[in-house]
């Protein structure tokens, strides 16, 4: 805790920070090449529909255009996940919704690209559109897919840790209450773009500004039928991501299988609609909770049931339905858990995973849930939640380990900041305050398929002249990764970050990273930074203690100098300590990798939820209603975080502040909706102007606590900070609503609309609720059912069934 | 201000037009109907200046037109010909930062840094009207540029920071400083 | 990217010159002035001029004459952040700078122009989308397509009157100069539009709107409140202008509401302003033109929000409207 470093835990500008402020950063579609050609893809005007001719000829006589594609040409399906190869660069012979993408023109410009769609003849044979969760669980038929659990049902789960209606039945109170969560998308200012070139020698390049390259790799080279070692992919600095460039792209492998075709470089920049229509945004969600409570608040036991609107493809959807269930037992003690989740294919843009995958729209039910319990037992939410903390350093009842957990302190924080005590339920009438907590993973502890191989590499070479040039696969989508691998390499070594060079996100040059994705980078990659780092670090100290003749213990690295730590001014400068080495050694170079523990759980499914750290949140939201109207406003929010140790302050506190600003958006306005007159399913408003994102106008104060222990598993003890935090906001500001004028709005986004019909009924003397009348008439298996470890299970089904298969089958 | 001109120009052909872009006099051909964001990009190179909708619902293309923040995607580059564009390319002196530009730097206001150019060139403008503008000013001027990654507060932050150290750079005049206590 | 269409681009020296171009061009011919309704309109091929007339240069309109006293003449090519900032505008005709100063954003404002809000393009959610998402649809009767997808048994165009400028123009009794083929004539801005989302607006398309003439500012007061997601970029799903001229007593003698953002034209509420006048803005008056406004007011389904909401929130927003005007606290007030 109280351990000095020179790097660590200061507030520091990013490593690319002057790049990104003068324009110099390239991102993916400021790339040009010689002779390059531009793409446009056809996409689908029908949500569900058999192709039964396309015509590309009159397209392929259009001036400028150079080449056309479609379907046939690329028939080998992919998908981010092994159990769900669902999509096509180009769909052979179906589409699945309004933006599946159907043919691909290159020419010499995008306005010939243009123009040349318009002349591409397609028709469709209609099948009957699937447009929600409910149609979907009725309509078996016609199948949106040939693959799924369940009809039109893609993926059903239903796990049992404990006796849940034993335990429920011991309960003071149990409450059921149904919630929505709307779906919304990511909504990255840079639209996405990919730039493929041709290599006469058989191999090709992808620039992509993607969030996973090594995935994007896997899928590239499957669908191109091209050896892996032949096909690289260098991701371009994210404009924004949020998850939403974290699956491989058709465009992407369009316009590599272009640049084949044509011997050209091939690039396309998606519009503004073509992101939505990519969207892997967050899920609908509709759900239950059932819980028990005692009267101090102690939860006995919990049942949660969820139904995920998954639109048309699998993406990463079978760990987005787990997740949906996975993490409800790592804040509070839950001692006998249920979950079943089902997720639906319909006929709409794919969902995946968002800011948070997966855990906003339980949590956002647990946390509104648990105000009510303590309304009704008349207890402070705040001190009722304290009171039930999952403990530190324990064994959860679906197998989950924590390690450290700071969410006490994160709850003092905020409790104290906002002056809860003077506010709740005692504000005039339409303000109020709310509470709300939560946990994410850092990282999740299995890959998207299975290997034993590490998560993450990273590798040093050091050159005589000083200079350290670090490789890792990791890619910078503005979180600040690149900056994480410097300072972690720099404390090591006792340089500054700005005497290392980064060559990151290329599947070329750089060991594998997994991605960008579930809060993994700092924690992965910074711990293989740190070994890297190390092993570097000890070839030097064995040179530098020959030469000073000291004992190896005393070598210290600080201040671009190695010296001897008793009398540090016997010393020579890090470049003379690398040219000892490389005297002594040869050429110096290290490498480092980063595999997670393994988690104790052994059931199927067991794979969705374990991480080697939990980072814990707690947020005040203050709000103000306007009565007459329903609106909501936000003036104040105050956060706490426990991140461990911040690598970066300034990057942590920015993460939380930008989630805080996205949760903000999905509970007053954010959402991704359909028309569907005559089952013509059709985005809403898949434009910047009608997707509602909160300007600098709607941005309230943010107090942001940053709290914490060092977490053993984090390097320099660090824990995620770019996803918990989004996950509170969106239930506080819920529970403030109700502290405000007393009604509950069990939907989100929290629309004027929906707390003016609750206050009307209030004033009728009805409930003053908002939200679903009850959940889909379904029948779920019987659970697989799994001792928790207080009943002394081991981690398998009570049936004995032990499951190698990781991630639910993932 | 030029002379009054009209012009009648087929839409296929190439036209010439200059400006002074980031100090500079330049002469580029493009076709008609390009807008001053692709003419930018695609003809002079300086792809600093980004794009988020093509369709001005976003600001993250905004560049200055004789010191006035405008819509790129919006402008017909024909329209703007003579004018004088400010880009993000050219805010830096030479190697050294623009006070904004530093700023944002410092504080962490550039995340993804993708609406960042569009932000600086907005608050140039506000700061040249304006030396000290309060949070609230700072906000509205703000209001037409999007960013999803920082929740605005550090951008807000940055400008305060910038305005400071640029009032410190230049102070006011007495007249300007008397009537401004 | 997405880009404009191709088009033959014509740029005018003169109101006359510009008024030939027009001419020689035929109907397949657009004016542009700041470009931030016809541009994406055109780049979503809304509108697929094969000659754009550029206004551009055209110095006389872009002048702001007159005095207060006698009422200020608009160039139609007045920027709305130079109308909003006008300083005889602001301390005059604080409706009218307040409706140009709450249009979308500030960078669309330093290039949006006062004669294109007031001639704003009618909007719906079904016709501002781009090509393919009409297709999709089988387009819409506004362009392309057959049917109204808002009111699908409906012989007309249901798009919305859009434009922050144009209920208020309407309530304070502006008038406009148009020029054309035909010479210049004026006339009210209240019988330009019409209520149709189509043939929105009574002139004919070769006839240039010049400028935009404000009243006298000789006692009557007005005000415009704006409804919509977010305070900025947002278009308003209602807007609310009122108009009034209060005898010395402070009752009020004559008075105009109109709702913007609820039909296909800014919809004058006589009903409304009947039961202020007479009486000096007291609560039960107020609330009686809240309610006479809020029974014809029609929104449809085809903005952001529910039109259930809409309707509802037209009593409030014209009873804060009419608060203001009164001297009293302000929807605007209350949002910041």
């Amino acid at each position: 805790m109280t351990k000095k470093y020179s790097v660590i835990g200061t507030p520091r500008r990013k490593v690319d920070a002057n790049a990104k402020v003068t324009g110099a950063l390239r991102f993916a579609d400021d790339l040009v090449l010689p002779r390059m050609l531009h793409c446009k893809m056809l996409r689908a005007t029908v949500p569900h529909a058999r192709i039964t001719r396309i015509d590309t000829s009159r397209a392929e006589r259009h001036p400028g255009v150079v080449a056309v594609m479609t379907g046939k040409d690329l028939p080998i399906p992919f998908g981010i996940l092994p159990i769900s190869q669902d999509e096509h660069a180009l769909c052979p012979e179906r589409v699945r919704f309004v933006g599946d993408p159907v043919a691909a023109v290159a020419a010499v410009t995008e306005d010939a690209a243009t123009e040349a769609l318009d002349l591409i003849d397609v028709d469709y044979e209609p099948l009957r559109a699937i447009e929600s969760i409910d149609d979907a669980l009725a309509n078996p038929e016609p199948r949106i897919h040939d693959y799924s659990d369940d009809g039109n049902v893609h993926k059903v789960i239903a796990l049992e840790f404990g006796d849940v209606d034993a335990a429920m039945a011991g309960a003071d109170l149990v409450r059921e209450d149904v919630f929505f969560y709307e779906g919304n998308t990511h909504l990255p200012m840079e639209q996405h773009a990919a730039l493929a070139d041709w290599d006469p020698a058989g191999k090709v390049t992808i620039w992509s500004c993607t969030q996973t390259p090594h995935y994007v790799h896997r899928a590239a080279s499957k669908v191109l039928a091209m050896d892996p070692a032949h096909v690289r992919i260098i991701a371009t600095p994210n404009g924004g991501g949020f998850g939403g460039k974290s699956d491989p792209f058709s465009h992407e492998i369009v316009v590599a299988a272009l640049a084949r075709a044509t011997g050209r470089p091939v690039k396309i920049c998606l519009t503004r609609e073509e992101v939505f229509y990519c969207h892997r945004g967050r899920h609908p969600v509709l759900m239950k909770s059932k819980i028990g409570v005692r009267k101090d608040g102690s939860i006995v036991a919990l049942d949660f049931t969820s139904f995920l609107d998954g639109g048309a493809y699998g993406s990463y959807g079978v760990a987005s339905t787990y997740y949906t269930g996975a993490l409800q037992t790592v804040t509070y003690q839950v001692p006998h858990y249920r979950f079943r989740g089902a997720r639906v294919f319909t006929n709409k843009p794919p969902c995946g995973p968002k800011r948070g995958h997966g855990t906003p729209q339980p949590r956002y039910a647990i946390e509104v849930q648990l105000d009510r319990v303590a309304d009704q037992l008349g207890l402070d939410p705040a001190e009722m939640r304290k009171r039930i903390l999952q403990p530190a350093n324990s064994v959860t009842a679906n197998w989950l380990r924590i390690g450290t957990m700071g969410l006490g302190p994160c709850i003092d924080a905020v409790v104290d900041g906002s002056l809860w005590k003077s506010k709740y339920r005692r504000l005039p009438f339409a303000r109020g305050v709310g509470l709300a907590c939560s946990s994410y993973i850092t990282g999740a502890g299995l890959p998207i398929y299975w290997n034993n191989m590490p998560h993450s590499g990273v590798q040093l070479k050091l050159d005589r002249s000083g200079g350290v040039a670090a490789f890792c696969g990791s890619t910078d989508i503005g979180q600040g990764s690149d900056s994480v691998l410097a300072y972690c390499i720099a404390e090591v070594l006792g340089i500054e970050p700005v005497d290392i060079r980064l060559v990151t996100g290329d599947t070329d040059l750089t060991p594998v990273d997994l991605g960008s994705y579930s809060s993994r980078v700092t924690l992965m990659t910074g711990n293989a930074a740190i070994q890297a780092a190390e092993r570097a670090r000890d070839l030097l100290a064995q040179a530098v203690a020959a030469r000073l003749s000291v004992p190896i213990e005393r070598v210290t690295f600080a201040g671009r100098r190695v010296f001897d730590a008793e009398n540090p001014r016997d010393g020579i400068s890090f470049a003379e300590a690398v040219q000892a080495a490389e005297a002594k050694f040869g050429s110096i170079g290290s490498t480092g990798s980063y595999t997670p523990p393994r988690s104790p759980g052994r059931y199927k499914g067991a794979g969705v939820g374990p991480s080697p750290a939990y980072s814990y949140s707690a947020c005040v939201a203050e709000v103000e209603v306007d009565p007459q109207t329903g609106i909501v406003r936000v003036p104040k929010i105050w956060i706490a975080h426990d991140v461990g140790q911040a690598i970066n302050p300034l990057l942590v506190i920015g993460q939380v502040e930008g989630s805080v600003y996205m949760g903000l958006g999905e509970i007053l306005m954010e959402e991704m909706t359909y028309r569907d007159a005559e089952r013509r399913v059709v985005h809403h408003h898949p434009s910047m102007l009608e997707y509602k994102s909160l300007t600098t106008m709607e941005m309230p104060d943010v107090v942001t606590y940053l709290i914490g222990d060092p977490d053993p598993n984090g390097p320099f003890g660090g824990k995620e900070a770019g996803q918990g935090p989004l996950n509170p906001v969106i239930p506080a500001v819920a529970n403030a609503v109700y502290d405000a004028v007393g009604v509950r709005v069990d939907e989100v986004p929290c629309s004027p609309h929906k707390v003016l019909k609750a206050l009307k009924d209030k004033m009728k003397g009805k409930e003053g609720r908002f939200g679903p009348a009850g959940m889909p008439d379904y029948a779920f298996p019987a659970p697989a059912r799994v001792l928790t470890p207080a009943q002394g299970g081991d981690g398998r089904e009570a049936d004995g069934r032990a499951h190698s298969e990781v991630g639910g089958g993932r | 201000m030029q002379p009054l001109v009209s012009i009648d120009l087929p839409s296929r052909q190439k036209v010439q037009a200059a400006y002074v872009v980031n100090g500079e006099p330049v002469e580029v051909a493009f076709a008609p109907h390009k807008t001053l964001l692709e003419v930018l990009r695609e003809d002079l190179a300086l792809t600093g200046t980004k794009h988020g909708c093509e369709l001005g619902e976003c600001g993250t293309c905004t560049v200055l037109v004789d010191g006035v923040p405008v819509l790129s995607c919006l402008a017909l580059a024909l329209t703007y010909r003579d004018r004088r564009i400010d880009t993000v390319e050219g805010m830096a002196n030479g190697a050294a930062l623009h006070p904004l530009q530093d700023a944002f730097a410092e504080l962490g206001a550039a995340q993804c840094g993708y609406c960042t150019p569009g932000f600086l060139l907005t608050a140039r403008a506000l700061l040249a009207a304006n030396p000290s503008p309060t949070r609230d000013e700072i906000a509205d001027a703000l209001s037409g540029n999007l960013c999803r990654c920082t929740g605005y507060l550090k951008i807000f932050e940055a400008v305060e920071l910038a305005a400071g150290r640029m009032r410190e750079a230049a102070p006011p005049r007495p007249a300007a400083e008397k009537g401004s206590r | 990217m997405l880009r404009l269409p191709r088009f033959t681009y014509r740029e005018a020296g003169s109101i006359e010159e510009a008024v030939r171009m027009r001419a020689d061009a035929g109907p397949d011919s657009s004016y542009v002035a700041g470009g931030t309704d016809l541009y994406p309109n055109m780049k979503r091929r809304q509108q697929t001029p094969a000659t754009v007339i550029a206004l551009s240069q055209v110095r006389d309109l872009r002048r702001i004459t007159g005095t207060p006293r006698d009422g200020l003449t608009i160039g139609a090519a007045v920027t709305l952040t130079e109308l909003a900032s006008h300083v005889a505008v602001m301390e005059h005709y604080p409706a009218v700078a307040h409706a140009a100063r709450v249009v979308s954003t500030p960078l669309l404002r330093n290039m949006g122009t006062i004669g294109g809000n007031l001639l704003l393009d009618t909007r719906c959610n079904y016709y501002d989308q781009n090509y393919e998402w009409r297709k999709s649809i089988d387009f819409c009767m506004k362009r392309d397509g057959e049917i109204c997808w808002v009111a699908p048994t409906s012989k007309r165009c249901w798009a919305v009157q859009s434009s922050d400028g144009v209920p208020v123009a309407v309530a304070l009794g502006t008038e406009v100069t148009l020029a054309g083929p035909r010479g210049e004539r004026r006339t009210p801005a209240a019988a330009l539009y019409r209520n149709d989302g189509i043939d929105y607006l009574t002139k004919s398309p070769d006839e240039l709107l010049v400028s935009y003439h404000l009243p006298a500012a000789n006692g009557w007061r007005a005000s415009y409140v704006k409804l919509r997601r977010r305070d900025a970029f947002d278009f308003p799903v209602l807007g609310v202008a009122v108009w009034v001229e209060l005898a010395a007593d402070g009752t009020v003698k004559t008075a105009r509401i109109v709702l913007g953002a609820v039909a296909s034209h800014p919809m004058e509420i006589p009903e409304a302003a009947k039961a202020i006048v007479g009486s000096k803005l007291d609560a039960s008056a107020i609330g009686a033109a809240a309610d006479a406004a809020f029974r014809p007011a029609k929104p449809m389904d085809n903005t952001d929000f529910t039109l259930g909401w809409r309707k509802e929130m037209v009593r409030v927003y014209v009873q804060r409207a009419l608060e203001e005007v009164a001297g009293r606290a302000t929807a605007d007030n209350w949002r910041r």
